[in-house]
């Protein structure tokens, strides 16, 4: 079985990285593919590198307050492409807004003083990496912003 | 100092049974048990400390410090449009708050319009929308620019904004030179940490040193840049590492300042910087008196400035966001106190103390009258303002602000060795060491080799009960109906006539900031010259590292 491939996504123009790193960089620890975005992403560009990646699970941090925004519509932009990829989230979200983001379909919203095993476990769960021996030679990369 | 009863008791000390627990402050500087005479060896009255107000400044900038006036206090505020933020700002200020700083949204920060694209979903979320001049005409009503001063933290359009700031002074008919107040206007640490920019490293810095030389001739009370170790510490850097990162960008813009042919003397006075106050008590107040100390001695020596105005480093300071938890949110107020304690203790000029519900939201307006009252607690109440400097000549302050002065030059040798500040973002080095240093912590943290009570220790189950302050959609919609109402009612011909002189400006090197004024004396809207500017500029994008 291939890795599983992770993207983290840090879509509008929110600049607080810190999180998004420090997952990416867990993840990577703990053996996933993880694919960074890099900043100030748009929607469709996330979805659009979400498909080409062939990703197992998106992880979106959102500080800037734009989550209500954002959220609905990447899954949106998901279902227009028929890719079954779940989301899942982090950043400043306050409780209200979590249970409305994962009523619309966010599998997970993990706030601050979440630990990042916590998130890996969470993964290793919920998400098999798939069965595609095609691409399980592509090496660990960072994509450049588009 | 008797060695021989130092030994004994080191004797003891060693028979003793110490907690299970790596003595360390955060930044990892190894800490020993006790501090004595014989770890300032080479201790010098005059030469480490002198006198307040005197060089080296280690004890404070000010000859009365305290005393004389109590620091200001200035709670980072804005949300929502510009009449909610008027109306947030009035608050403050009945509740005896001193200053005022606005924190702007992130369309604002990025010089984009609210109803541009990329504005969707973020029009006042975390902070206040400012298209054009008549925002920031609502967000200052019946507020005296004379009476007050105002913090600006933006970055990329500081001229932009502080040129409306400039025309809401004129139409209160206070003139540009008595205005005071700051801009933050550091786009250095904006490539290494906070990471709002527009354009590329370069013509930033030229904008910069045409903010530089505009103001000394014409807002000479305003502080141009605040060299800003906050977003430095936030992205995940160390105490250590915020110190020597910092002050390694104040010297590259007063380098640029000198390239650009202005006098050091002329504009040096006019820096000032802002720090964040973290956990770790006594290490935050040695970095305030290392960083005091470092950049007296440098711009003395290094860049040879004669006006002792040059030397002395005033600083802001805000408690530390990174700190706060969303678990048992009410510990929030107490750790900030500790933090702000730390700001005072070393010799802060202004103070940001945050608002415990801030890991969930901006702050309501209890929240953050319970952070003002903080810090008129510490100011009246604890006593700790009353004597200059009161921790000065503890063995352990005093070792400690050696040795973070010490690894802060070890840094400067790095980044010296990289060719300076700007190759060094460039290869990421700033970024790398930062995003390095968050994941460390975060693995302490998970290792519990460090404790933030809610998280690995003391924890408890049940989920946080607080009221949260909300931005309604509304407010998009509201911002953006204003905006189109400015822009149908002003004179659009007078608006491409002003903006394509901005255009020419940047082009063939003449200072930008007249033309900014022309440009929103008219109304043009701060995507407008944004945008102006990016098709000679160009636009920055950044080398993707975790």
């Amino acid at each position: 079985m291939r890795k599983i491939r992770v993207l983290i996504g840090k879509p509008g123009l929110d600049g607080h990285d810190r999180g998004a790193k420090v997952v990416a960089a867990a993840l990577r620890d703990a053996g996933m593919e993880v694919i960074y975005t890099g900043l100030h992403q748009t929607c469709e560009a996330i979805v659009e590198a979400a498909i080409q990646e062939d990703v197992d699970v998106i992880g979106l941090s959102i500080l800037s307050g734009a989550h209500m925004t954002i959220f609905p519509r990447v899954l949106k932009l998901l279902k227009e492409r028929k890719a079954n990829i779940p989301v899942i989230g982090g950043g400043i979200i306050p409780q209200d807004d979590v249970k409305k983001l994962e009523k619309m379909g966010v599998k997970k919203i993990f706030g601050p003083g979440t630990p990042t095993n916590e998130i890996v476990e969470w993964i290793k769960n919920n998400v098999g990496g798939k069965n595609s021996p095609g691409q399980s030679t592509k090496s660990k990369k960072s994509r450049k912003q588009k | 100092m008797s060695q021989s009863k130092k030994r004994q008791w080191e004797d003891k000390y060693k028979t003793c049974k110490e907690r299970d627990f790596k003595f360390t402050t955060i930044s990892g500087i190894p800490l020993k048990p006790l501090y004595t005479p014989d770890d300032l060896a080479d201790f010098d009255y005059e030469r480490d400390l002198g006198f307040p107000g005197e060089f080296p400044f280690t004890r404070g900038v000010q000859t009365t410090m305290y005393r004389g006036r109590l620091w200001t206090m200035r709670q980072f505020s804005g949300m929502g449009t510009p009449k909610d933020t008027n109306k947030r700002y009035k608050y403050l200020l009945k509740h005896g708050q001193t200053g005022l700083s606005v924190a702007f949204d992130f369309p604002t920060l990025y010089g984009r319009d609210s109803d541009d694209p990329f504005s969707h979903g973020e029009v006042g979320k975390c902070g206040v929308a400012v298209d054009t001049l008549r925002d920031m005409e609502i967000i200052f009503d019946g507020i005296p620019l004379d009476k007050i001063s105002t913090s600006m933290t933006i970055n990329p359009p500081a001229a932009m904004l502080l040129a409306m700031y400039i025309v809401v002074g004129e139409k209160q008919g206070v003139p540009a030179h008595m205005l005071t107040g700051t801009i933050q206007n550091d786009m250095l640490k904006e490539y290494q940490a906070q990471k709002t920019w527009i354009y590329p490293p370069e013509p930033s810095m030229r904008i910069i040193t045409d903010i530089l030389a505009f103001c000394s001739d014409h807002v000479p009370k305003w502080n141009t840049i605040s060299i800003s170790g906050y977003h430095i510490r936030e992205a995940g850097a160390t105490a250590v590492q915020e110190l020597a990162f910092t002050l390694a960008n104040g010297f590259t813009y007063v380098e640029y300042g000198i390239k650009a042919g202005l006098p050091v003397d002329k504009f040096a006075p006019r820096l000032s910087f802002f720090f964040n106050s973290h956990l770790d008590f006594f290490e935050e107040i040695a970095k305030f008196r290392a960083a005091r100390r470092i950049w007296a001695r440098e711009m003395r020596e290094k860049y040879k400035a004669q006006d002792p105005r040059s030397w002395l480093m005033r600083f802001h300071t805000q408690t530390a966001g990174c700190t706060l938890t969303a678990q048992q949110p009410e510990n929030n107020i107490i750790r900030t106190a500790f933090e702000a304690l730390a700001a005072v203790l070393g010799g802060t000029q202004s103070l940001h103390t945050n608002s415990m519900d801030e890991t969930y939201a901006l702050p309501t307006e209890k929240a953050v009258k319970i952070a003002l009252r903080t810090q008129q607690l510490i100011a009246y109440e604890t006593g700790v303002a009353n004597v200059i400097d009161p921790l000065g000549g503890s063995y352990f302050i005093e070792y400690l602000t050696n040795e973070m002065e010490r690894r802060a030059y070890e840094y400067f040798e790095k980044i010296n060795a990289l060719g300076g500040v700007l190759p060094a973002i460039e290869k990421g080095f700033f970024q790398k060491e930062i995003s390095r240093s968050a994941y460390e912590y975060q693995q302490a943290i998970e290792r519990r080799e460090k404790y933030h009570v809610g998280i690995n220790i003391f924890e408890e189950e049940e989920k946080p009960d607080i009221e949260i302050l909300k931005i309604p959609p509304e407010v998009e919609i509201e911002q953006i109906k204003n905006l189109k109402k400015v822009k149908k009612e002003r004179n659009s011909t007078k608006v491409k006539e002003k903006l394509k002189d901005l255009r020419k400006a940047a082009e063939n090197g003449e200072n930008l900031m007249p033309r900014i004024l022309e440009c929103v004396r008219a109304y043009a809207t701060l995507g407008e010259m944004c945008n102006t500017l990016k098709e000679v500029f160009g636009v920055y994008r950044e080398p993707i590292i975790f």
